[in-house]
Formats: C-alpha cells, structure tokens, sequence
C-alpha cells in the first residue's frame, strides 16, 4: 500500500463555473511536509478544498489517493475519517456551539465511538500547552468573535487533537504576527512524525524558516509548474513569481 | 449520539404517538353546547356561579368570531370535536398506585414518575380531560405550598380560588380564552406562600389519548411576596388522522419581590390545533420568565404576555420554535408596560424546515406615564430548506417617550460554509447541520433545566434528520 497522498493529473472547476485546477500532479509521501507556494489565483487555496470535499467544487478529471485509495467519491466527513484535515483560510464562524463540545464530536465521529471525557481532556491539554494557550478558548462558541490570530491558532489546535495523517494547511500564515506564527508553526513540528504528513500553502517563505519543508511546488494557473527543496522558496522570496510564470509559458 | 431515533419523517415515527386501551369513563357528546357546559359543570360538582361564569362565557365565545389574523384555522371544526372526556373516577390521586394502570403506564413510558423522583418537586399528570395525579413533596406542603388540580383548589380554596380567577384573563380576552372559559377541565392551581422558594421545578404533564378530543386545562398559579416557582409543562398526544385541539388558558400573578417562571415544552403531534393563552401580571420588583418551546402541533398561536403593572417588575419572554413541513408555528410574546423603571426583553429564534412557516408575532406596548422602561427584542430566523417561511410582525406601541427600546430581527439560511467546515472535522452532514441548529438555539436552550435542554437537543436531531443534502 503506498504511504501517500497523491494528487493524479486533478481537474476541478467551480461547480458550473470556471475550471481553477488544470492537471495537478503532487505526491506527498507519509512523514513529510510539502510546500505549495504561487501567487494569488494560482489555484493553491481550490487545491486544499478539493482535496477536503468541498461541494462548492467538481472534479472534472484526474484523481486524489489516500494511501492508494482514492476518495473522490466520498463525502467531506468521510474523507475526514480517512484521515484528511483541512485547517482553513477563513476558520468558519458557528455561533451557540462551544469549541471543546464541537472538538469532541468531531473526534468521536473519526473514531466512530464515544472518547473518555480524561482521553479528551489530555488531548486537549497537551495541545493547548504546546500553542501555550489558556482553557477560556475551550468554551467559546467555535470561532465566534475570535481574533483572526485566534482562528488559525484554534485550527491548528483542532488538528492536534483530531490527529489527520495529511493535512493542508491553506494560509495559516497569512494575518499572523511573528510570536503567533511561532506557535503556529510549533504545532505543525509538534505533528511531524512517521505517520504525519502535511501539505502548506503559503504565500510567503517567512513561515518555512520554522517549518522546514521537504519539498517546495509552485503553482501558477492550475497546475504545479516546478518543484525543489527549501532553497526554492528563498529563490521565489528574493526573485518573486515571474520567472516561475515565464517557466510555465514555455511548458 | 443519536443512533436510536433517526426518523426521516417524524410525523410517521413521532416517539410519543402510541395509543393507549384506555376508554373514557364518560365523555360528552360531540360539538359544544349549553348542555354540554353544564354537564362539564355537573361532572366537576361545582358551585352555582361557576357554572354562571361557565355559561356567560359560552355567550362571548359564540359571539366572537374566528380571528384571521393569524395562523388558518379554517380546518378547525368544533362540531367534530369532543369537548370533555373523563378518565377515571379518582381525580389528583396522591400515589401512582392509584392511577388506574394503563394510565400509569403511560406516565412510566413518558418517565415522570422518575423525574418526579429525581428532579422535580411535585407532579400533575393530566390524561384527557382530567387531572389523574397531583402530588407535591411533604416538605413545600408542610411550608404552605398547594399544588393541586384546579378543580381541587376550587373545592378547597375557594375564597382564593376566586380572588384571582379570570382576573389574569378575562374571558373577553379572545374567542379562546372565552371558549376556554366555558369548557375548562384540568390544569393546575398553585399557590406559593409568602417567602417560600420552590427550588426544584413543579411539572404538569398533558396527555391526550381519545381521538378528536379538545383538552382544556386552566392554570392559575398565585406566586406570594418573596416568593420564587419554576413550573413546567409538557404536552404529548397520539398521532391520529383526526385533528385535536388543546386550547389552554395560563393565569400568573406574581407579588411584590417574587419571581416566576413558566416554561412550556410543547410537542403534540402534528394533527393538534394548540390555542394558548398565557399572561403574568408582575408586581412591585417582581420578576417574571417565559420560556416557550413549540416543537409540535399542527398550528400553534400563542404568545405569552406579561403585564408590568408595578414599578421595578421586570419580564424575560424566550420563545422556540420548530416547524416542520405541514406545521404553522405562529408564536411570540407581548409585554405591557404600565408602571414606571420597568424592564424586560423577549429572545425569539425560530426554525422552518421543509415547507413549514413559522411566524413571529410579538407586542411591545409602554403606556404614557409609564417612565424610563427599558425592552429589547431581538428576534431571529433560521431557515433550513428553500421551500421554509418565516414572518416577522413585530407591534410596537409606545406612548412615552422616555422609553428604551431595542429591536433586531435576522433572518438566516443554513449555511453551506459551515455546514463543510463542520464536515471537514469529521461530522456526518446531518449532525453538522442539527448542531448547526442547537447552536443557533442556544442563547434561549442554555436557560432550560438540564434534562429538558438534552431532550431539546434529541428533538432537534431528530427533526434535522435528512433535512440537508
């Protein structure tokens, strides 16, 4: 069985709409971290929902595998019981419902059976430690009213708890100031392991100086257009995307 | 969490809908008439201006016509409808042993014998028309609490009994507080002491089991100076082709410094017409809740009134309701100021699914000279599916200008967004939906005993079932 999530020649479009993802081709093998950098409208931010099951979206072509099993056929939540985790660009605001009660649904729905209010509650601690994050967060209604900081922050710390094998980061970085992508980035580390594997989607180099990459993609127009180690996001920061885009042009 | 009771169609697999082999051991003819009102009258042994009172009001119902203004009553049919069924004998036994046993029985399904030993501090159980079993705990009796039927607290505290009934609502309130008036069988009367501070909740529970019968309890609960009551009541009935119809009305007085509340958890099933009214004057500092949760019932119109007739009173109304394809929940609350430096807010969220309506109907009224009142409402909407409706009428009337008052009204649809946010964490789409919908509740749901916000909770995720998608 292969230990990897694997994007396969991936078409997808806006549901009745324009197509974003024209052939993207990506493999990130379990146990490592793959960047994907580009500019904006790139298709980066599609990628990760599609590769969640996002409705708003319809694969044209093209298959995504988990460890050589491919789950286009299979819900959002199922896709999520696979072991999948979407950290969101815009965490989504869902008012009357406490962070802790929703997080512990969440993971009793994966595991497909009640968990121990102690399992939980030790989860939670670890994670909230490593964030270096108080308990008031736990029972605030999810996302309401938090701080854009505290959103990518709780994400992160809802993928600590639920425990993804692939997860896509999709922008945690962007809005965050240098101490709170510290932590940001201490979680992603705290995951890195044999059974963690991780795709981040950035704009930027700075957050790859805390989370070193085992691989850097570009993307530009739908479609992953070069690919290298950490060494290719210090060129994109120093000589900026066009390149990449001229690069693309004569493929 | 939800694996025993996943029902695409509730009015199918309602949990509560079973029939019981239980025969009335009486029961008026069909349709009302004077004759019908006295034989109520006659049943209960009631004094001679009871049944005065009784046929006065026969008189103003049959003079009022059918209101239009709200929900459609036109399927409403009096002529169809049993206006009295007697049970059993043996009213208000103090022991379930003396319940006749297929009653008890369905007081034990509907586990209020238990809850009665665990959480609450007294019971009243009526089965059709009539009260089956009262009983409060020693202790709030030895403290002067009563908690009996009404027809009870008519046969032994009369000269109370009569100082506040109909005061509340006069049966020329409205066509169904008159025809309530006129038919009335069952509810409770409670009378708090000056002081006494019920801590435990006091519940009424009303069940329907005859077909096509009418069940009209009248309450009157008397809260003294100082003192504190939470009193709840649940409503279940049998799922019939027929249609039923439950028309209550609620009378409160609540005293100098002493604070109530009343919440309803309403879940007939979806063939009952459910006219209530129910209305609280607050006194001097006296402090008056509303919690009004209308789940069932095939058209709901009931819109639980405060009066503030003192200054200091104050006044929370919080409504729920849920309707579902076939169901018209026309549901609200007014409150009536009328004494100075009084307060309060009414909290109304309201869910359609399917192609159900639900209606806010709400009135802020502050007279002239009625000083520095402070109201907020703040109603909101939910709609689940294309083909659900919501209405807002919110009636304002101030006539002094030194009134505060807050107004906000949303209107929302299930938010796709959310529900993939919630389902990319793991959760099957109808739970991220039904938790969706708990959260949009919660504001009003987090104010409910503990017992009863879990089986809000239940209800919900029930109705939610196969609602998205």
């Amino acid at each position: 069985m292969a230990n990897e999530l694997e994007i396969r020649n991936l078409h997808a479009r806006i549901v009745d709409g324009e197509a974003i993802l024209k052939g993207v081709n990506l493999v990130v093998p379990k146990g490592q971290i793959h960047a994907v950098m580009g500019p904006n409208g790139a298709g980066k931010s599609t990628l990760g929902k599609v590769i969640a099951g996002d409705p708003g979206y319809e694969v044209t072509q093209g298959d995504i595998l988990v460890d050589g099993e491919s789950i286009l056929e299979l819900g959002p939540d199922e896709r999520a019981r696979k072991g999948l985790f979407l950290a969101f660009q815009y965490p989504v605001e869902v008012p009357g419902v406490s962070n802790a009660n929703f997080l512990r649904l969440a993971l009793q729905a994966k595991r497909g059976e009640e968990v121990s209010v102690q399992e939980f509650y030790a989860k939670l601690q670890k994670a909230l430690e490593t964030l270096e994050w108080d308990e008031s967060i736990l029972t605030r209604y999810l996302n309401d009213g938090f701080s854009g900081g505290e959103k990518k922050r709780n994400e992160i710390m809802h993928m600590m708890v639920l425990e993804p094998i692939y997860a896509i980061l999709d922008e945690t970085d962007s809005g965050l100031d240098i101490d709170a992508l510290k932590l940001v980035a201490k979680g992603v580390n705290a995951m890195r392991g044999p059974n963690f594997g991780a795709l981040l989607i950035t704009h930027y180099q700075r957050i790859l100086n805390y989370i070193v990459p085992d691989a850097v993609h570009v993307m530009i127009d739908g479609r992953i257009v070069t690919s290298g180690g950490p060494e290719l996001a210090m060129k994109l920061e120093e000589q900026g995307y066009d390149w990449v885009k001229e690069l693309a042009l004569a493929n | 969490m939800s694996e025993n009771f996943l029902v695409e169609d509730i009015g199918n697999e309602y949990k509560y809908g079973f029939v019981d082999e239980v025969q009335p051991v009486w029961k008026a003819e069909k349709g009302l008439s004077r004759r019908v009102v006295e034989a109520i009258s006659y049943h209960k042994e009631e004094p001679a201006w009871m049944l005065q009172f009784r046929l006065k009001a026969l008189e103003i119902y049959q003079a009022k016509p059918v209101p239009t203004w709200g929900a459609d009553l036109s399927g409403l049919n009096m002529d169809e409808i049993y206006f009295y069924a007697k049970p059993t004998e043996k009213r208000d036994a103090q022991s379930w042993d003396e319940v006749p046993e297929a009653i008890r029985r369905t007081y034990e399904r509907l586990g209020i014998p238990e809850a009665e030993r665990r959480v609450l501090a007294g019971v009243g159980a009526q089965y059709d028309s009539e009260m089956v079993y009262h009983q409060v705990r020693e202790e709030l009796k030895r403290q002067g609490v009563i908690f009996v039927s009404i027809e009870e607290g008519l046969k032994h505290y009369e000269d109370l009994f009569r100082e506040y009934f109909a005061t509340v609502v006069p049966p020329e309130d409205n066509k169904y507080a008159a025809l309530n008036s006129a038919v009335w069988s069952g509810g409770s009367f409670v009378y708090v002491p000056k002081g006494v501070k019920v801590e435990l909740p006091l519940q009424a529970y009303f069940r329907v089991n005859t077909a096509e019968l009418g069940q009209f309890e009248r309450t009157l609960i008397i809260v003294d100076e100082g003192a504190e009551v939470h009193y709840i009541e649940g409503c279940t009935a049998p799922v019939y082709t027929t249609d039923s119809f439950h028309s209550g009305v609620i009378e409160i007085v609540v005293n100098q410094g002493a604070r109530s509340r009343y919440t309803t958890i309403q879940n007939w099933p979806h063939n009952m017409y459910n006219l209530v009214t129910q209305r609280a004057i607050v006194k001097k500092d006296a402090y008056h809740m509303w919690l009004d949760g209308n789940l069932g019932s095939k058209v709901t119109m009931k819109y639980p009134s405060s009066y503030l007739v003192e200054e200091g009173a104050r006044s929370d109304i919080l409504s729920i309701a849920f309707a579902n394809t076939g169901q018209h929940q026309d549901a609200g609350g007014k409150l009536i100021f009328a004494a100075s430096h009084t307060g309060g807010s009414i909290v109304s969220k309201s869910i359609s699914k399917g192609s159900g309506r639900s209606s806010y109907r709400g009135l802020i009224k502050v007279y002239e000279g009625a000083k520095h009142v402070k109201v907020n409402v703040e109603c909101d909407a939910l709609l689940i599916n294309e083909e659900s409706r919501t209405d807002t009428y919110p009636y304002m009337e101030i006539e002094d200008d030194t009134a505060t008052v807050g107004h906000e009204a949303t209107v929302s649809r299930l938010n796709d967004e959310q529900i993939f946010y919630l389902q990319s964490r793991g959760l099957p789409e109808d739970e991220a939906a039904a938790l969706i919908v708990r959260g949009f509740i919660e504001p009003v749901a987090k104010e409910l005993p503990l017992e009863y916000a879990v089986e809000l909770n239940r209800l919900i995720e029930l109705e939610m079932e196969g609602s998205v998608g």
